[in-house]
């Protein structure tokens, strides 16, 4: 009785934990090869490409550096928070990967838990805490600084974050993430109904991440390396590790709340959760499939992200977070509220189609010319 | 086998090598007149003219040095160009001469101010009448020993703290080594601005080193901050770290060998300052290199300045965490830079030029080769501007940040495209053209506001005007004829015609081991570098190295107003405004 | 119950990593060749002009941070509403309602006072 609780319970559940820690770490070591490679693409240039195949094997190449290199660790730290540092986001990044479901239950969750939802956000929130602490641990002013920054965005972003999860919640009326999946399965990919929030929730997901234009805490034209200034070898490494980790799980989030997970499905009309289960084996590699798919794009917009813009600055990042963000995803929970008490909540769904609509045509619009320098003779003639 | 022609009779009317006698241009009754026509203006009783030899010139005495700078300022001669020193060591009544130059944007002319000190006087500071005098006045304090009076922060500027004696003094001995120990590196305190020292708060300010190890500074400058949260408070700069005594060197070298010296200046635009030194030279010897050798000469001068400006954008935009465009501008970069590789054999230090011209002629190829770049770059200098002028982080990070305003632009002596950026239009080859810049036609850029945004736009433009410029200069073609002067007392002869002839081996002989002597006088002469005016002042006491050679660089003050421009702003924002000003250290150390 | 502790397990598994690798593997084959000035801390090169231990920080959004607690616990609080949502009607719009309206207020009056303006 107790072995087969304990097989039920733990063991299995431990064996799926590994291999979702196992592939997720293929998949940081991976993303970073894609992003170098993707980067280089996007610049004009090769990006890593003399380890291996294409310079795959740099994947391989940079643990092993990153092993052997010196351990450099600063006379005037204070010690246990110096190690605590890149320690700390480790733990609860990888334990979100217990509550995330990569494809139809219950195989490819580990710990389906009914409060899924909220438990992700308080374990990736915390993420913050080993950059603040390395940061003021290792007692140098770029670091301390690149941790206050860190705080500060922390402080800006984590509430826009949770804001626009009310929305979708709202909507689907469960934490559960599984259930989530379903709702967006029989009706539609809340992208759509929930547009501004998917907005929002992306930008503060970047924002979260330190990532470009939000890698203010790591500015490294400006504070050197920021938090990370005297962290080097493994330590710097746990520290990239911790990112990209948390970047997965936010591309896993929002493909989860937002895209409808690994499904593909309009109305309950199409690859469902019913329909995928009911494939058996074949359809928990299809629907892995599509998660994998829909999460990789993610990361795509990351690395086209950080190809793409410049950094902001500091007021520039809080005045966005809570001039802009967080009204705008209050009001969004207004407008969701209003939407279905009224019992309209379909015309939401076209409402954000047309919105998308929009955004598209403005986007392929003729771009109005930038502004130019004017010339001397120019300005000769004008008075 | 190469055909040989026979070595004909020399076809050169110059003054000898054996002649002292100091050289006279042309144009010298010309600027006595204006210069007479300048003194009556000033009526100071202390202005004494002098026989200007390129520009009106008058000696000063060292007592009335401010009243004249004022009454001269408030004549129009806004811009400090330059000010240095000049040793004559065994001279009676006062051993130093402290050379002030001036410039005045509305009347397009230069006037040039001599002050006579000896070893224990001193000079009145002029900081209060020109702030760009500030380091100007520490630097020759640092080379000469010379003592400002009033100035307030004398010391050393180039040379670090545990240096001794004066280097650019005469009776200097190059040999010395000084080294510097950790106890000497300057602790530097910046002053806090008088804005923010009544600004109530609990918390420390805290002092900060930017660089001279950092990420943005780009070769190595030191920037020290005082901070309050990230706001600058108060700011001060060291510089001289890639201090290389350029100026020491080059009289220590014969005329030829100073030019790969000129590369190291602003390495990322090495062709200009080639041009600029060479040009200099041929002034005082009286020559013009041949109609083909200027040509070669503009068109990779402006190649040259397209290549700074995309440097500039592209670390800047590093800077403010937009990456693509630092590694695509490269491309084209890197194809400019394969151009002059073509002409020369080196890609960023080139020593191309020569006195009298070019070291080689350029490949068959050239204008073709011209043609595709000037094809291609403004579809890299759109796509930059697509990508960024109309990003709002971009605008938002640069639209008022590190502003200067005109009168404090002037009064720092800025030229080029960050004078540009306050609204003057003075750029060097619009004033006195050089290698024939007036018979283009082209606009020179200028924009309001003098801050990062300003700079990045007249930097854009500018790079269309060079394109503009260029693909005139292809449509002409090169002109026919030789790349180098035929003055065997400038220009090494061919090499065969040194292996045939025996007048061929004298003279490459002689050139090589007594160099080109000029003969005695003084020159000073401007070209338009990628940061601004970038003159070359030369002495020469008819001997074959240089008696004083001196570099104004662009870059010197403008980082002088830098500490001033970032006082109130964050970090990151001084950080933009530093690339945007397109610091080269190499430049700025001399 | 069951499934919490997987968590906590993960948790143990997770922290083994850089505990074995920081602790036990890099000390094994790393090099090692410190000295007084590399274990300095990082200031561009130049002598440390002062530790950051030695400071207390500006930090400007001390406000922020405070207003952000309150706006944190909202969200919390606007969970549990959100998911009855549909079962509670316009009941529970109403109330929520008047709960954010009360902290708007807060909002807006925090806005006005400069509080969210950064420095």
């Amino acid at each position: 009785m107790t072995q087969a609780l304990l097989m039920r319970y733990l063991l299995w559940p431990l064996v799926k934990f590994l291999g979702a820690f196992i592939v997720v770490q293929a998949i940081v070591a991976a993303m970073n090869w894609v992003e170098r490679r993707l980067l280089g693409l996007i610049q004009a240039r090769l990006g890593p490409n003399r380890v291996g195949w294409h310079g795959l094997l740099q994947i391989v190449a940079d643990p092993i550096k990153f092993l052997l290199k010196e351990d450099i660790v600063p006379s005037s730290s204070e010690k246990v928070a110096y190690f605590l540092g890149p320690m700390l986001p480790l733990i609860p990044t990888f334990m979100v990967y217990c509550l995330i479901p990569f494809g139809p239950p219950p195989m490819f969750i580990a710990a389906r838990v009914n409060v899924a939802l909220l438990l992700v956000l308080a374990l990736t929130s915390t993420g913050v805490y080993g950059i603040i602490l390395g940061g003021w641990a290792s007692n140098n002013k770029y670091s301390l600084m690149g941790g206050l920054r860190s705080a500060a965005q922390m402080v800006s972003y984590e509430v826009p974050f949770g804001l626009s999860i009310v929305g979708v919640l709202m909507i689907c009326g469960s934490l559960d993430l599984v259930r989530i999946v379903d709702y967006q399965a029989n009706n539609a990919w809340n992208l759509f109904p929930q547009i501004v929030a998917f907005f929002i929730f992306f930008v503060s997901m970047n924002a979260e991440n330190n990532r470009t234009p939000f890698d203010l805490p790591e500015a490294e034209s400006e504070l050197v390396a920021g938090y990370h200034t005297e962290y080097s070898a493994m330590k710097f490494a746990f520290f990239m590790l911790a990112e990209y980790s948390a970047m997965i799980v936010n591309s896993c989030l929002v493909t989860l709340l937002f895209l409808g997970g690994w499904t593909m499905a309009i109305d309950g009309k199409g690859l469902t959760t019913q329909q995928l289960v009911s494939m058996g084996v074949l359809g928990g590699i299809i629907g892995l499939a599509i998660f994998l798919t829909k999460m990789m794009f993610f990361m795509f917009v990351y690395i086209w992200f950080r190809a793409t813009f410049p950094r902001f600055r500091f007021d520039q990042l809080m005045d966005l977070g809570w001039k802009w963000m967080i009204p705008l995803a209050l009001g969004n929970i207004v407008v969701t509220g209003v939407f279905v008490l009224i019992g309209q909540e379909r015309l939401m769904y076209w409402i954000g189609l047309a919105t998308l609509g929009a955004i598209g045509f403005h986007i392929f619009r003729k771009p109005v010319p930038a502004v130019k320098a004017k010339t001397a003779h120019e300005v000769a003639h004008a008075s | 086998m190469s055909t040989l022609t026979k070595f004909s009779a020399i076809p050169y009317t110059g003054p000898a090598p054996t002649n002292r006698e100091p050289y006279v241009p042309a144009n010298v009754a010309q600027t006595d007149a204006r210069g007479e026509e300048i003194a009556a203006k000033i009526s100071n009783n202390a202005l004494q003219q002098e026989r200007g030899q390129d520009m009106p010139s008058f000696s000063v005495d060292r007592n009335a040095i401010v009243d004249v700078l004022t009454s001269l300022r408030n004549s129009g001669f806004t811009i400090p160009l330059d000010l240095f020193g000049v040793d004559y060591p065994r001279r009676s009544g006062g051993r130093f001469d402290v050379v002030y130059q001036l410039y005045s944007p509305q009347a397009n002319e230069r006037v040039r101010l001599k002050v006579r000190v000896a070893e224990d006087e001193s000079i009145p500071s002029s900081v209060g009448v020109f702030k760009g005098y500030d380091w100007y006045e520490r630097e020759t304090f640092d080379m000469f020993g010379v003592k400002f009076e009033g100035h307030p922060n004398l010391r050393r500027i180039l040379c670090h703290e545990m240096f001794q004696g004066h280097a650019l003094r005469k009776d200097y001995d190059p040999a010395q080594r000084w080294l510097l120990t950790e106890q000497g590196v300057a602790k530097l305190l910046p002053k806090i601005d008088p804005k923010f020292e009544n600004v109530d708060t609990d918390f420390e300010r805290v002092t900060l080193n930017l660089g001279p190890s950092h990420p943005a500074t780009h070769g190595t400058l030191r920037i020290v901050v005082t901070l309050d949260g990230e706001t600058i408070i108060g700011a001060d700069t060291e510089i001289g770290y890639l201090h290389r005594c350029f100026e020491k060197m080059a009289e220590t070298h014969t005329y030829q060998q100073v030019i790969p010296f000129t590369d190291r200046l602003n390495y990322c635009s090495a062709i200009i300052n080639n041009v600029g030194y060479c040009m200099t030279i041929e002034k005082m010897l009286g020559i013009e290199a041949p109609a083909r050798a200027q040509h070669i000469r503009l068109m990779l001068s402006e190649f040259m300045r397209i290549s700074d400006h995309i440097i500039c954008i592209g670390t800047n935009l590093v800077d403010m965490g937009a990456l693509t465009n630092f590694w695509y501008l490269f491309q084209p970069r890197e194809e400019i830079l394969g151009l002059v590789e073509s002409c020369c054999g080196a890609r960023l230090l080139p020593t191309y030029t020569r006195v009298g011209g070019m070291a080689v002629d350029a490949p068959a190829d050239f204008l073709a080769n011209s043609q595709r770049l000037v094809n291609m770059l403004p579809k890299f200098i759109d796509d930059v501007e697509k990508l960024i002028m109309k990003n709002r982080i971009f605008l938002d990070r640069v639209i008022g940040v590190c502003p200067i305003s005109q009168e404090d632009a002037l009064s720092y002596g800025f030229t080029g495209p960050c004078l540009r950026a306050t609204g003057v239009p003075y750029d060097v080859r619009k004033a006195s053209p050089y290698l024939g810049y007036e018979t283009y036609d082209w606009d020179v850029p200028i924009a309001d506001g003098g801050d990062t945004y300003a700079r990045f736009l007249v930097r854009l433009e500018e790079m269309r005007q060079s394109l503009r410029i260029l693909q005139q200069a292809i449509d002409r073609g090169l002109p026919p004829g030789p790349v180098i002067v035929d003055n065997p007392y400038v220009a090494l002869p061919p090499k065969e015609r040194v292996y045939n002839e025996m007048e061929s081996l004298i003279y490459h002989f002689k050139l090589i081991m007594h160099g080109i002597q000029p003969p005695v006088g003084e020159a000073y002469f401007q070209v338009e570098g990628g940061n601004g005016e970038l003159g070359f002042y030369v002495v020469s006491d008819g001997t074959k190295n240089p008696y004083r050679v001196r570099v104004r660089p662009p870059c010197f003050p403008i980082f002088e107003a830098y500490p001033q421009m970032i006082t109130g702003q964050t970090i990151p924002d001084a950080i933009a405004g530093l690339g945007s000003l397109n610091i080269i250290a190499g430049e700025l150390d001399h | 119950m069951a499934n919490y502790s997987v968590l906590l397990v993960a948790a143990l598994i997770v922290l083994s990593v850089p505990v074995l690798t920081l602790f036990i593997i890099t000390p094994l084959i790393r090099a090692s060749r410190a000295n007084k000035v590399k274990l300095e801390p990082y200031e561009c090169g130049v002598p440390a002009s002062s530790l950051a231990f030695d400071h207390r920080f500006s930090v400007r959004y001390f406000l922020i941070a405070v207003l952000f607690i309150v706006f944190d616990v909202e969200t919390v609080f606007l969970f549990p509403w959100a998911i009855r949502f549909k079962q509670l009607g316009l009941f529970g719009a109403v109330e929520m309602a008047v709960f954010l309206a009360i902290l708007l207020i807060g909002y807006f009056y925090a806005w006005k006072r400069k509080v969210l303006s950064w420095v």
